[in-house]
């Protein structure tokens, strides 16, 4: 996972670039979530171009970030998802409360 | 003697984190034959992931384990088994109600058997306490 902040904008971004099943899920809310307390970002971007699948594990693992950005006072938006990921998204209601671009 | 199915295969992995994309990946390697749509590939490996995902959390309980993953062909229908020898599900019902997890620690949404009710055209649930669970999934491919 590549992580990019810019100050000037409070904004973190996550390249994410594993497959976000059960396994993987674990280590990437871990290191998102190292981050995300080092910096306290206004914005976090999740840029999902290279991920390829994701299961109800992704879910899970969003719906928790989403509460730890809103609690520190941020907000969590997606980039770049693929069909086949936005499908099982709209299952969760996630759209309705994470931006999807 | 001929074979009751146009193909068939059987895999057993240890009940690993690290193997639910194995099982997915082999799944999807072989129904590739009834050349499916990307998407109809990647519904049944979602629904795969969910199943195999469940026994390594919910059968097993992260501890040792074999899960069994058998798929099989007749004409264009794909017939997908998944089982473990674990604990079993109390209530089958409940479980399968879309948000009920039991694992709302470890940030399990819930949406398991939900999303493999909808992504797969059957699905039906066996299971007895104490002794395991069958999960098994239908999907039919249809003609491009």
């Amino acid at each position: 996972m590549d992580i990019d902040y810019c100050e000037k904008d409070k904004l973190l971004t996550f390249k994410i670039t594993e497959e976000i099943d059960h396994h993987w899920s674990e280590k990437i809310r871990r290191q998102v979530d190292n981050e995300i307390e080092r910096y306290v970002p206004k914005r976090v971007v999740f840029d999902f171009d290279k991920v390829t699948f994701m299961d109800s594990a992704g879910i899970g693992m969003l719906i928790g970030r989403y509460k730890v950005i809103k609690m520190l006072g941020g907000n969590l938006e997606m980039v770049n998802v693929k069909s086949n990921i936005r499908k099982v998204l709209e299952m969760s209601g996630i759209p309705k409360i994470i931006k999807i671009a | 003697m001929q074979n009751k199915y146009d193909n068939e295969m059987t895999l057993e992995i240890a009940s690993k984190s690290n193997n639910e994309a194995f099982a997915r990946v082999t799944v999807a390697a072989f129904v590739t034959s009834l050349d499916p749509t990307i998407e109809e590939i990647a519904d049944i490996k979602t629904a795969v992931s969910e199943a195999v995902t469940n026994c390594v959390i919910h059968g097993y309980e992260g501890k040792e384990g074999i899960i069994k993953v058998n798929a099989k062909i007749i004409g264009k229908k794909v017939i997908i088994e998944i089982s473990d020898t674990g604990k079993g599900i109390e209530n089958i019902d409940i479980a399968k109600e879309p948000l009920y997890t039991t694992k709302a620690d470890l940030e399990r949404s819930g949406m398991g058997f939900t999303i493999m009710e909808s992504f797969m055209d059957e699905l039906k649930i066996e299971s007895i306490l104490g002794l395991g669970t069958k999960v098994t999934m239908v999907k039919n491919i249809k003609e491009n």
